[in-house]
């Protein structure tokens, strides 16, 4: 496969200099230059054998490879042969060119779109090959989840995923943004508004380095450090259910990875609040941090919380600070102290057992991210709704 | 100093970091009067207006040089709270720039900030005041609730007076008030310039001269940093003493 690769690629080559070359053979005449006609051949003699190859390997596995090599070899051949008998003085070789440029780099931002749409469709997919068995009702509203053990019995027992989407809200969207949101708001402000340029220089970039940390590293964090901590806190304070796998421990972590997230959607928001309504409430006597409350913040509301809304997205996919420090045991509680899992770790533990690949359990896996799927979609969703919005009111 | 001047400006120079943007300006501002600040785009008079109300002290790397007095009173001694002297010094801006909140909570935004108000009828009653002395408050006394920006741009900039006229300042400062503005709504606007005469001195930025001799009794005249002219609009606009002015005027400039 390689040689035939290296071989389709050489006579593109071959074709690049042949068409050059006749191209200097007339190049004094207007508008023509060597390069493009070069290309021109070039692109004939690849493309249509590059493509041909692709559907041939994507259509079955490579067991069959004569065949297709004397294809992609011919079509090579001729294509290149084709574009080369084209070429004649005034031959705009440029345009052609340029249009094939264009189809490829439409195709390019094709492949994140497709590639989206095909992830759906395989949940869609999968997902509805568990709720064939197991009702939707059953799994979005039952609260008792125990899918290891239900080989051979009744599949819909230990189907009821509550206690995962709560443990996904309560530590994503609760506790981490209860320390995301305050910490990274406040930053937001001090860096759009009061900092001096010096220390934005330096600030806004640390800040920001915070999103870059691989989220192993927050996970072992989380469950090296400071589960211990709150687990003896816990116990220090007589709360009985006081657990090394709180849900507390990995939300307050989630929320110093998510604090940038806010920081920076913030401090776009506010930096964008136009300059003169800022001196307006201060000419009017009003002091900077009334000026923040009372005009900047209001203003910069709808670009903050779709930022929030992001950041609660992200929160909730998130997975591996989850599997090193939450629980894979699902109880509904509100108790900070207490174990929690999520939708992602449960994600996590079912699929990396091992099971066949269509049993109950395994499905139940594509149904879970199915649904945090559509989840953080409509957040998604919502989060740019509102950043439009902002950019509406101030045009 | 004489009874009638309100604030005085001597030897004021200002810098924005190595820069300098006005050299040893000296004028006054009349308890009574309008004075029209002209002068090509760049000569430092919005920069002088922006020293008046200390709203350069924002402005990071700004520095100021010389004597601002109101009242008498050093605008930059260390025990001057800008924020009460904002108060004091009220300011409308080149482009209308009201809150993106009701009509109401614009102009009451200055009373709750300071605590002007006793109650609500005090409020709604010290809004109609300052709407009224805008000229705005027969446009827009059934719609209070509707937000700012619905209204036009000229009725806009009658509401950011009126907002700057609800704390009773002392001083009124206009950055080219008009220069977003159609001639409807400029019309509008010097009349109620002629209207506020006399009731609080006012220093008007414009880059047009008719304006400046329409409204104001003073004029300076300003050029790369440095007052150039300063003295009566009718002596100045019929008989300049210096050639650069005489040039601006007629429209001979640069």
């Amino acid at each position: 496969m390689t040689a035939l690769l290296l071989a389709v690629f050489g006579l593109a080559l071959i074709g690049w200099l042949a068409g050059h070359a006749r191209a200097l053979a007339f190049t004094a005449s207007r508008g023509v230059l060597p390069r493009q006609q070069g290309w021109y051949v070039a692109v004939w003699t690849g493309l249509p054998a590059l493509a041909l190859l692709l559907c041939w390997a994507m259509m079955r596995p490579a067991d069959e490879i004569t065949l297709p090599a004397m294809l992609a070899l011919l079509l090579a051949l001729v294509g290149g042969g084709l574009a080369f008998a084209r070429l004649r003085p005034g031959f705009a070789a440029g345009k052609r060119v340029e249009r094939i440029v264009v189809a490829a780099l439409f195709a390019a931002s094709m492949v994140a779109i497709v590639t989206t749409a095909g992830i759906l469709l395989s949940l869609l997919w999968e997902g509805g090959r568990f709720f064939a068995i197991v009702p939707a009702g059953e799994f979005l509203f039952g609260t008792h989840w125990s899918p290891q053990t239900i080989e051979g019995g009744d599949p819909t027992a230990g189907m009821g995923a509550l206690p995962l989407f709560w443990g996904s809200f309560f530590i994503g969207a609760v506790i981490a943004m209860g320390v995301a949101v305050p910490l990274g708001l406040l930053s937001a402000i001090y860096l759009s508004h009061y900092a001096a340029p010096r220390t934005r220089r330096w600030a806004k970039p640390a800040l920001e380095v915070l999103a870059g940390i691989p989220t192993v590293v927050y996970g072992y964090l989380a469950a090296v450090t400071v589960a211990p901590a709150i687990r003896d806190l816990g116990v220090a304070l007589g709360i009985g259910a006081a657990s090394s796998e709180s849900a507390l421990a990995a939300g307050l972590v989630m929320g110093v990875m998510i604090i940038p997230f806010v920081s920076s959607t913030a401090d776009d928001a506010l930096s964008a609040v136009p300059r003169t309504l800022a001196e307006a409430s201060l000419a009017l006597g009003a002091t900077p941090s009334e000026t923040v409350r009372h005009v900047l913040l209001p203003t910069a509301l709808p670009g903050i919380a779709g930022g929030v809304l992001l950041a609660v997205s992200r929160a909730v996919g998130e997975t591996m600070i989850v599997v090193m420090a939450a629980s894979s045991v699902a109880t509904i509680s509100a108790n900070p102290f207490a174990p929690a899992t999520t939708v992602t770790r449960q994600i996590v533990d079912l699929l990396t057992g091992e099971a066949t690949f269509d049993s109950a359990k395994t499905l139940a896996a594509f149904a879970l991210g199915l649904v945090l799927f559509l989840l953080t979609l409509f957040l998604n969703f919502v989060a740019l709704a509102a950043m439009r919005r902002r950019g509406a009111a101030r045009a | 100093m004489t009874a009638g001047t309100k604030m005085t400006v001597r030897d004021v120079s200002v810098w924005y970091g190595a820069k300098p943007a006005l050299s040893n300006v000296s004028l006054d501002i009349e308890r009574e009067e309008v004075i029209a600040l002209i002068g090509p785009s760049g000569c430092g008079k919005s920069t002088l207006l922006r020293t008046l109300n200390r709203l350069n002290d924002s402005v990071a790397g700004a520095r100021v040089q010389g004597l601002v007095t109101l009242d008498g009173e050093d605008v930059y001694a260390p025990a001057t709270d800008p924020v009460a002297l904002r108060a004091r010094v009220g300011m409308v801006f080149q482009a209308p720039n009201p809150f993106p909140k009701t009509i109401r909570e614009n102009v009451a935004y200055g009373l709750r900030i300071h605590g002007l108000a006793r109650g609500r009828a005090d409020l709604d009653a010290q809004v109609e005041r300052a709407l009224t002395r805008a000229g705005l408050w027969a446009e827009v006394r059934d719609r209070l609730g509707d937000p700012a920006l619905s209204l036009s741009g000229g009725q806009q900039q009658r509401l950011c007076i009126a907002r700057a006229l609800a704390v009773e300042p002392e001083v009124i400062l206009m950055d080219e008030p008009c220069s977003a503005l159609d001639p409807i709504g400029t019309a509008r606007i010097e009349e109620l310039i002629g209207d506020l005469r006399g009731r609080y001195a006012i220093c008007i930025v414009t880059h047009n001269m008719q304006q400046a001799a329409r409204v104001s009794q003073r004029t300076a005249f300003f050029d790369a940093g440095r007052l150039i002219e300063y003295g009566a609009t009718s002596e100045l606009f019929t008989n300049p003493r210096e050639t650069r002015t005489r040039d601006y005027i007629t429209g001979r400039y640069g």
